[in-house]
Formats: structure tokens, sequence, C-alpha cells
């Protein structure tokens, strides 16, 4: 599919990704990576655990550094300087497998701190767009509960709220569903289902295959630090043509 | 024993806490810049903070005191008693504290930082709003067991001529000729301040213990 990226699409990105490497020490965790994401995308990664897609979107808000390559949010070029990962992390949003609520506060201020330090909102404004935000994910009757004395469904969601206070243009998920009991998985999903039907640019980090099908514009598969595949779900589905993908999907298929 | 050798002896004991409230706030204010600087993640800043906390953590606080006392004296300068143990305390307390403190804000998960940077929080916001509020109170038990330490410390500055409670009882046993009464009620007055906060730490360790389960 590399044909589909030309340059126009490029520039139009909302994240592009030029050549990035990275290293733990001597281990190469990401190779040569190109990646460009239209506004209003929706990406579905997978592949093996180590293949380095979640050190993948954890360069993109630079939670990791990245040694090789460019990256751009929206225009933006990622560099070392705290002013530009400020800039970006203010526009991408992230959801990450552990929730990691800030277990000191109550709901609602888990979802205002943010707004109130980073975007100088007043309190008021801080307040009203948390508990809009905590409807939207049907939650708003926990506001004032702390995050342990909710299920870990009901903690996802709280976090994926959380990081939409900031009104991010992107949002980024870690394996969001990954340290869920199976019966919590549904509602974490339907609620990343209507923030895409609403036209969120979304890279998601998952092995839910049916959320991907349902969801993505493209499934990309990577292994060993490398973008190995990417198609539509319905030609990645059907038709895969790396033997590393087919042996995946048989595997994740299996089992899910 | 009468009631001026008791009031003397109470005098005495003022100083202690007050001793252990300076060194304690002014340590805890130092201690709190020492830990920051451990995790700087600035190589050189963390060297250097290392040092000085093994440095206090590796000599006798005894050994603290005079260094301060009559070392700031051999280069001529002269303090009061008083300032000299101050400072002592102080140094001392911000060491360990500085550790204590420093092993509490890595107990914090590291999540934590994370989802704060990635809600774009400057380092500022993170500790104050994330990450020493948990850090404060994993901490507790190991802080209040070493202010109780602090305040049994503060002993040693009898040494050097600083009149608080250990110093009021010698001097009054010396007047009266009663040691094993006089040090009895020290002692007693030592552990009135000590025990209930001894309680107070356990009970908070056992709460955390739950809270964790």
């Amino acid at each position: 599919m590399t044909g589909q990226s030309s340059p126009a699409a490029t520039a139009a990105a909302m994240i592009s990704m030029v050549g990035v490497e990275k290293w733990y020490g001597d281990f190469k965790a990401l190779t040569d990576i190109d990646l460009s994401v239209r506004t209003g995308e929706k990406i579905v990664l997978c592949g093996p655990s180590g293949s380095g897609k979640s050190t993948l979107i954890r360069c993109i808000n630079h939670l990791e550094a990245y040694q090789k390559g460019e990256i751009r949010v929206d225009g933006i070029l990622l560099g070392d300087s705290a002013r530009t990962i400020d800039a970006i992390r203010r526009e991408v949003g992230m959801v990450f497998q552990q929730f990691n609520l800030f277990p000191h506060m109550t709901v609602l201020e888990n979802c205002m701190l943010a707004p109130m330090r980073s975007l100088r909102a007043s309190k008021a404004e801080a307040e009203a767009t948390a508990r809009k935000l905590l409807a939207r994910v049907k939650i708003l009757e926990q506001a004032d509960k702390y995050p342990a004395q909710l299920s870990g469904g009901q903690q996802q969601r709280v976090a994926i709220a959380r990081a939409l206070c900031m009104q991010p243009k992107v949002m980024l998920f870690d394996e969001p569903t990954s340290a869920l009991d199976p019966e919590m998985v549904k509602e974490v999903l339907d609620t990343m289902i209507g923030l895409a039907e609403e036209g969120m640019t979304m890279i998601c980090v998952t092995h839910e295959m049916g959320f991907a099908r349902q969801v993505a514009d493209r499934v990309i598969f990577m292994a060993s630090g490398a973008i190995v595949e990417e198609a539509p779900p319905a030609e990645f589905f059907t038709r895969p043509r790396h033997e590393r993908t087919r042996a995946f999907l048989g595997e994740i298929l299996r089992t899910h | 024993m009468g009631s001026d050798e008791f009031l003397f002896l109470l005098a005495g004991l003022k100083w202690t806490v007050a001793l252990s409230a300076v060194g304690f706030i002014g340590g805890g204010i130092a201690g709190l810049a020492v830990a920051l600087a451990r995790t700087s993640e600035y190589p050189l800043l963390e060297r250097v903070t290392a040092s000085y906390i093994a440095l206090f953590q590796g000599t006798p606080l005894l050994m603290q005191l005079f260094v301060v006392y009559y070392g700031l004296a051999l280069i001529g300068l002269k303090l009061d008693a008083w300032v000299a143990v101050s400072i002592g305390f102080t140094l001392h307390a911000s060491a360990y504290l500085g550790e204590i403190w420093r092993g509490s804000i890595e107990a914090v998960p590291k999540g934590q930082t994370e989802a704060a940077k990635a809600l774009s929080l400057n380092y500022v916001s993170r500790m104050k709003d994330v990450i020493l509020p948990q850090a404060i109170r994993i901490s507790l038990p190991a802080t209040i067991g070493f202010l109780v330490q602090l305040i049994k410390g503060t002993s040693l500055a009898a040494i050097v001529g600083f009149t608080e409670l250990t110093r009021a009882g010698n001097i009054i046993s010396n007047q009266i000729f009663a040691p094993l009464l006089v040090f009895g009620i020290v002692g007693v007055l030592y552990f009135i301040m000590c025990w209930p906060l001894s309680l107070y730490g356990a009970r908070l360790e056992r709460q955390f213990a739950a809270a964790s389960r």
C-alpha cells in the first residue's frame, strides 16, 4: 500500500513519521518507520509483543525519545525542546493499558487538572468540560468518586474522558482493553467506537480484531520494530500478504 | 527535687522541642530539594546529592555537630550554640529526609508520571499535583520514624553546651545528687514525646498496608 502515501497526502497528514528509528542501547526498537495518518483516520496497530507498536505511539507524544527521523503532529515538528514537546502533548491524548488515573483525586478532579494547569482554563470552565465529557463516556454519576472505587472498565472510560478534556486532535490508545476483565472490554470499545464515529484521529494499539474490522481505515502489522504490512481491514484480514502477518492472524483469531 | 528544678527541666524540654522543630522543618525544606535533585534525571545533580546523602548517613551525628560548632569556630566563624546545633540538625535531617523522600518519589508508579506528561503537565505541576501528594503518603511512616530519631538525637546537642532537656537534666542532677530520679524523669519526658509519634507511625503503616492489598 505504499503507493497510497503520495507527497500530497503527507502534506495534509495529522501525524507523519519519516524514517524514525529508536534504540534502547544496542537494541534497535524501531526500524525506519514511515507512517502518515490523515485527519480523521483510524489506525489499528497490531503485532506480537515486543514488536515495537507501543514504542511507536509513545514516540509520537515523546514519552520515548527517538534517535533518527522526523515526527510531525499537525505540522509541528517534534524536537527536543520542551516547547515543541509540550505543544504536541497538548494536541495528543493518550489512554494507557493500566488507566493511570491519579488515585488521590476524584474522577472530576482527574479530568479538571490538565485543562486548568496546561490550558489555563478557569475552574468553572474545566468543570463544565469535564462534566460534559464524563457524561459522554456515560460515567457522570461517578464524578465525585475516587478511581479505586470504580471498576476497571469505568476507570478506563474516565481515562478516555480525562484525555478528551484537553480537546486533543489525536488520540493514542495503548492496549486500552488488555488489563480489563472480559465483561468490561465492550464498554470501553463502545466508547472508542463512538469517538471514531465523531471523526477523531486515532491510533489504537490493540488485539481486538473485531474493533479493527469495524472501525479501522487501515490496519498496520508490526514485527521486530518494523512495519511489515498495512492494508484496509477487509484486505488485511482476508488477503494478508506476508507470512508473518498470516502466522500472527492465525494465532490471534484462534484465541479471540 | 523541687518545683524549681522540675521547671528547669521543662525549660530544657522547650529547647528540645524547638531544636527538633527547627531541624525537622529546615531539614524538610532542604530535604525536599535534595529529594527532587536526586530524582531530577540530571546526572551531575544526582551524583552531587547522592554524595551529600552518603556523607551525612556515613558519619555520626555527634561528629557532624562538632564540625559545625568547633570547625566553623576554627575558621573564625564563632556561632552561638543554638545557631550551630540548628544548622547541624538541619543538614543532618535534610540528608535523611532527602533519602526517604527520594525512595517515596520513586515508589510512585511510573505510569503516573507518564499520564501527567501525556496530559502536557509541566514538571512543577507533575510534582506538586501528581507525584508528591502520593509520595508523601508513602513516606509518612518512615518520615515519622525519622522524626522520633531526630527528637532523641537532639540530646547530643548537650555535648556542645546547648541546654536542652538532657543537659538540663545533667545540671539538675549535679545540683541535687539524684541522677536516677532526674534522668528517670528526663527519660519519661522523651518517652511522652516519642511514643505517641511511634504509635501514629505504626498505625499509618498498617493503614497503607491494608490499602495496597
